[in-house]
């Protein structure tokens, strides 16, 4: 057994080195533009809370400003803090113009877990809006915090929040590609995969337990199956001969929309998400590509350029004829729809520049959200307010988020890295 | 031990995070060995008889891999016509010889539409290939659209080099 202390001491070294630097490589919010009508809300210090490396409430009130909804109020100098609706200074809190205050305790329990007690006040009306308590470890204590934010986001705007959601998305450090999946606020990231070849299109399932991309590792396009629950090997899914990429799942989770070039041409293909029972959906002479169901499984949306440029179609889920979505400009690619099924986000290039464009469905009517020049892979958040895209600043790629009435306006960046193919999961727990 | 242990460490996560910051710059573009412009020889080589793999050999047209397209195009310039009949020929009188043909985009656009856009021009690379005498079997077209440029800069001019059409044989990749 040589070295046995020299072996720990590396490990160590190299665990430490991973903690160290996955802290460096968090994704940082910026916000780029505010939002109108933002709700004044005052979110106090929950008495207790110094218990925790960082304060539920910093969390709280740094989720609620981004989502450019709310403007934070300064809660300095409050003493006694309040923790029970009776010891709330409702005069003072309005006309410190707060429409809403949160106040709550935290306590730490026999089991060394915590409990946090928190009430969202209505000012003018002097009620309480919601009072709840959260259980947690104490390494899940972000997460309780951004689910308060949840409650708070959706019982002041009536939908609901997504700040405890996750997103995935690939970093290309040099020659070294890494599939990660991070809180929605940038934080926590960790690494599903890492790769000498690239990696393009990760895709959520609907229940956000198994991630679907595509793979260059066999020197080809090839798709996978990850799931993020068990310790399992990635499993390709489609590995025919020629390529094989863009997988959209449906919204039951149960099939697979993807692109396979084995007849010849880039062809739609629908197959079970195990890769089983595959079934070709398009025939046009041209390409096809970039499928995406709609919410409610009915259609799938995609890219071809059957008409001479590459534009949006839409067909029945289970193939047959596809009606032509798009007919400004000669390259709309990139099909996303809202999770309420009303908007269409695609990508368009006018004058060389790649911009967001977003369709509302009943009027046709199209605004153009970003500026480009360089915009692309659009994700819906999963209750439809942002929609987050890659973009570039100078020759490093970022993500962005804009609002999806154009207003708010966030950059995403990691430090010294090349951030690409952003794809927002879905709700927890449903 | 304790102080050597602690060096030992503040050394890698020095190293570690040093590496990850560096990490930035491009990796150098995959450099191929191009045969000289006007090749000395036109006729491929008997691939048993001859010393040299005519594969590899720069005084060989075969050593030339490269098929460039224009812009959002994907069929095969006169210029290149001659290049893939020698291949064409070379995989009919080498049936058992497999090719992997490697379409490529160039930046701009959606990923996945490049996929499809490199597969087209992949295709049309093997098509004319069978024209030319080669069998379907021998030969996959497959995409890797703008992920793998062989110029990373943002213009025209690595643009160019980036549409391309890549044919790599058996054991080469």
């Amino acid at each position: 057994m040589p070295n046995r202390s020299g072996q720990f001491a590396l490990l160590l070294a190299a665990a430490l080195m991973f903690v160290n630097c996955a802290a460096r490589a968090q994704l940082t919010i910026e916000i780029t533009g505010g939002g109108a009508n933002q709700t004044p809300i005052a979110v106090l210090p929950f008495a207790g809370e110094a218990a925790l490396p960082q304060a539920l409430t910093d969390v709280i009130e740094q989720d609620l400003a981004r989502s450019g909804r709310f403007r934070t109020l300064y809660v300095g100098g409050i003493d006694p803090l309040p923790s029970e609706m009776a010891q709330v200074n409702f005069a003072d809190w309005k006309s410190r113009t707060a429409d809403a205050v949160v106040i709550g305790s935290l306590q730490k329990l026999a089991d060394n877990r915590f409990e946090a007690r928190f009430r969202l006040l209505d000012v003018p009306k002097q009620t309480q809006i919601v009072g709840l308590s959260l259980t947690f470890a104490a390494k899940d204590a972000r997460l309780s915090a951004h689910k308060i934010a949840d409650i708070i986001y959706e019982k002041l705007t009536g939908e609901r929040g997504v700040f405890s959601t996750r997103v995935a998305y690939v970093v290309k450090q040099g020659a070294r590609y890494e599939l990660r999946i991070a809180d929605a606020d940038g934080q926590g990231a960790q690494s599903i995969l890492i790769s000498p070849e690239p990696i393009i299109s990760p895709a959520w399932s609907p229940d956000g337990t198994r991630l679907a991309y595509v793979s260059f590792q066999h020197k080809k396009p090839v798709i996978y199956v990850q799931s993020l629950t068990a310790s399992r090997q990635p499993a390709p899914v489609a590995n025919y001969r020629g390529s094989n990429s863009a997988p959209a799942w449906s919204p039951d989770g149960k099939q697979l929309a993807v692109v396979l070039s084995r007849d010849g041409g880039s062809q739609i293909f629908l197959m079970n998400a195990d890769g089983s029972n595959l079934r070709r959906l398009t025939y046009a002479d041209a390409i096809s590509t970039e499928p995406v169901f709609s919410p409610d499984g009915e259609f799938i949306y995609f890219t071809s350029d059957r008409g001479g440029s590459p534009q949006i179609y839409r067909m029945q889920a289970a193939g047959g004829d596809a009606v032509r979505m798009t007919f400004e400009g000669d390259y709309n690619v990139s099909p996303r729809i809202s999770p309420d099924g009303k908007m269409l986000a695609y990508i368009s290039r006018t004058e060389g520049r790649f911009r967001l464009i977003a369709m509302d469905l009943a009027s046709r009517q199209m605004q153009a959200l970003t500026d480009g020049p360089n915009d692309e892979s659009p994700s819906f958040a999963p209750n439809g307010r942002m929609i987050l895209y890659a973009s570039d600043v100078g020759d490093r790629g970022v993500l962005a988020a804009v609002s999806s009435d154009g207003r708010v306006k966030q950059r995403l960046t990691v430090q010294a890295a090349d951030v690409r193919e952003p794809s927002w999961g879905p709700f927890s727990g449903n | 031990m304790k102080k050597a242990l602690s060096a030992a460490l503040a050394v890698a996560l020095l190293y570690g995070c040093a590496s990850q910051q560096a990490a930035k710059e491009e990796p150098k573009a995959r450099v191929e060995e191009r045969a000289p412009s006007q090749p000395t020889t036109t006729q491929p080589a008997q691939p048993r008889a001859a010393q040299v793999n005519p594969l590899k050999d720069p005084n060989n047209v075969l050593s030339k891999r490269s098929v460039f397209f224009d812009f959002d195009k994907s069929d095969i310039k006169d210029e290149f016509r001659s290049l893939l009949q020698a291949h064409g020929k070379y995989l009919a009188e080498n049936r058992g010889a497999k090719m992997l043909v490697q379409g490529n985009c160039d930046e701009r656009g959606s990923r996945e539409y490049n996929v499809a856009l490199g597969q087209r021009r992949a295709e049309s690379v093997k098509r004319t290939l069978v024209l030319m005498g080669a069998t379907e079997a021998q030969i996959e077209p497959v995409s890797l659209g703008e992920e793998k440029p062989r110029c990373t800069g943002h213009d025209e001019q690595c643009w160019s080099q980036n549409r391309r059409g890549d044919m790599l044989y058996g054991g080469e990749y």
